[in-house]
């Protein structure tokens, strides 16, 4: 696939936290793209730096403390880190949509959620109230909420979690962006709504060919709905692969060590579940090696003293692992 | 001591929240049935899972089994002793053998005590040993449960995740219990830290000969640790059985969506798994829908379940179920 088929390209994005403790490397020069229609999964435990990286996509994070230290993150032509924050405030919203964690903390306790759905709609596409009101009852509806003309005057709090992510993806998919970052959407509900939550994503994804970046530290949920995914460690990407390819020959020493940590339902798996020894590094003083190496079964002497580059480890597949690079045999 | 298999037998457990109004003239107006009447045998030795969504009161269930929250009905009899029936200095001698470990490891960790102190809590209250032996005990406690000495005098602060669950876990053996409930002991913890803990449950229940209620949302995890599993809905319990008996043959509707609604770490297998849609959101424990209480969301509902409360009863030896069309 050529370069110019990325709708989104990341390139070499460094992101930092400047703290009264220290200096935390958040994200340590992470690489990805994404396609329109394509589903990219970003998957890693908490503090890998998945979630700042994508909201530095949309220059979300904090500054101060945090900072973009250097990088590009190119969106349909134009390199979003650059942009007046005029025209940035265009794109949030508009063409890229985003739907967090936490709905509660994320929707205005104060305004209806059907306010709240129409307003994305009157500032970024100029609708009437009456237009936005009509539009704002037809998103509840398509995203499955019983009665949206009852339900578009509530309160946040007068929703279900459930409820609420599903309001949260009306408002992101409002707009008809052309990418959906997603951030462990799922994550706070129960797996009978998670299901249908992801049905819902799968649907409006299929039916407006629109990207998703699809952040999640579940395996499982990635395995559901990911084209291609992502892994992260400790800020770096490790593991990039086709979403089949990656869960049948993980190479990187991490990657598989994390699929081997979770049970499988469906087949009686090992009698103990592999252990990951050790905690993640800490960011604010990242191991001068492979950050992994301190937890890494194959570790050797290399491993402790250079960080491995990204490398091919088979077609359309990288990971960052002296191991994989030194076992590669020439294709 | 008797030899009987059963550990705690569960009778008809009711925990209900009152709704209350009027300031003076304060009158219960209606109540929040968390725990509706509930029926089971924890054997002796083994893990019970206990499953269900959010708000279908697991918790509150392993909050009155263990008297930390008072049922307002039903008997708890462990170990020949109705736990409901004990109050003051009975019941707290009784606590030595029943402990729990709680979901949040930041909230249940006292955070101005040092390790050390958390984990000798037990000790202190039930006057066990001398403050050296005390002291020695917490040490062997860390070092069960794997955490280093050095953390002896540090504070909660201080530690990971997994090691406030490993602090959680050790002062909750530390007076040598019977019967623990781990309540969500794992869902707070990233997936590389959950295998930890896990398998540290196991290792101890081998070498303590522990019995565990586990409560969880996480079907996956259930089945790898759970000996049987207990599914709850809204109050009430629909269908318990043998682990392997349970995910392969699951009688209640229920049990069906829910075991279908789990994601699994394969893409193939994921994407091609039947699925059962459950639609709707759990109703109101205030109002719970009459007769069965699932027929509002169940795909095979038939006009007398609307009306015709089902029996829990015992389907197949071990396999108990509550629901009007499984014979």
């Amino acid at each position: 696939m050529t370069q110019a088929a990325s709708l989104l390209e990341v390139r070499d994005l460094v992101v930092e936290f400047r703290t009264l403790e220290g200096v935390v490397h958040a994200v340590n020069g992470v690489s990805f793209r994404i396609r329109a229609g394509e589903t990219l999964g970003i998957v890693g435990e908490s503090g890998c730096g998945k979630s700042v990286s994508a909201l530095s996509v949309l220059r979300l994070i904090p500054q101060p403390p945090g900072k973009i230290v250097s990088g590009r993150v190119d969106f349909d032509g134009r390199d979003l880190l650059q942009l007046p924050k005029a025209e940035m405030q265009a794109v949030r919203g508009r063409a890229i949509g985003m739907v967090f964690q936490d709905p509660m903390t994320c929707l205005n306790p104060v305004l209806t959620v059907g306010r709240q759905i129409s307003e994305t709609m009157t500032v970024h596409l100029g609708l009437g109230r009456e237009e936005a009101r009509r539009q704002t009852l037809s998103l509840l509806e398509m995203v499955g909420i019983p009665t949206p003309e009852l339900r578009c005057d509530d309160y946040p709090h007068h929703f279900s979690g459930g409820m609420r992510q599903r309001a949260m993806i009306a408002m992101a998919l409002s707009c008809d962006p052309k990418l959906l970052i997603a951030d462990e959407p799922t994550t706070a509900l129960d797996v009978t709504i998670q299901s249908q939550i992801l049905e819902l994503v799968k649907r409006q994804r299929d039916r407006r060919n629109m990207a998703v970046i699809w952040i999640s530290h579940d395996l499982s949920v990635i395995a559901e709905l990911a084209d291609r995914v992502v892994v992260m460690y400790a800020g770096f990407i490790v593991e990039e692969a086709d979403v089949f390819k990656l869960y049948r020959e993980p190479r990187h020493p991490y990657t598989q060590a994390l699929l081997d940590s979770i049970p499988h339902m469906d087949t009686a798996g090992p009698e103990e579940l592999r252990v990951i020894p050790g905690s993640p590094p800490d960011a604010m003083s990242l191991p001068p090696g492979c950050p992994f190496a301190p937890r890494c079964t194959f570790a050797f002497d290399r491993c402790q003293r250079e960080n491995p580059p990204l490398s091919s480890a088979g077609r359309d597949h990288t990971a960052a692992c002296w191991v994989v690079a030194a076992k590669r045999k020439p294709p | 001591m008797n030899d009987s298999p059963v550990l705690v037998s569960i009778q008809g457990l009711k925990k209900h929240f009152p709704i209350t109004r009027g300031l003076l003239l304060r009158r219960q107006v209606n109540a929040v049935k968390a725990v509706d009447g509930i029926s089971f045998d924890i054997l002796r030795g083994e893990t019970l899972g206990l499953v269900g969504e959010s708000g279908c009161g697991k918790t509150t269930a392993g909050r009155a089994i263990l008297q930390i929250q008072r049922p307002t009905a039903g008997t708890v009899v462990f170990k020949g002793l109705d736990l409901t029936a004990q109050r003051g200095e009975s019941l707290r001698a009784i606590r030595r053998y029943i402990q729990m470990i709680f979901q949040d490891p930041f909230a249940s960790l006292d955070p101005r005590w040092t390790i050390s102190r958390i984990i000798g809590e037990p000790l202190r209250v039930h006057q066990i040993g001398t403050p050296q032996e005390r002291q020695a005990r917490v040490e062997e406690l860390m070092e069960l449960v794997g955490l280093d000495r050095m953390f002896n005098n540090r504070y909660p602060h201080e530690c990971s995740g997994g090691q406030r669950q490993r602090i959680g876990i050790a002062r909750a053996l530390a007076s040598t219990p019977d019967f623990i409930v781990c309540d969500e002991p794992i869902t707070a913890l990233d997936v590389s830290i959950q295998a930890q803990i896990v398998n540290l449950l196991e290792a101890l229940q081998d070498r303590l000969g522990l019995t565990y209620l586990f409560i969880a949302h996480d079907l996956s995890m259930v089945r790898h640790l759970c000996d049987r599993v207990a599914v709850m809905y809204l109050g009430t319990l629909v269908e318990l059985g043998g682990r392997d008996e349970l995910y392969r043959y699951p009688l209640h509707p229920y049990t069906r969506a829910l075991l279908s609604a789990v994601s699994v770490p394969d893409p193939v297998k994921t994407r091609s798994r039947p699925r059962l849609p459950l639609t709707g959101e759990l109703p109101s424990p205030i109002n719970p829908p009459a007769g069965c209480r699932f027929h509002p969301r169940c795909p095979q509902a038939t006009p007398e379940c609307q009306t015709r409360t089902p029996v829990w009863h015992e389907s197949s030896p071990g396999h108990w179920v509550a629901c009007c069309l499984a014979k």
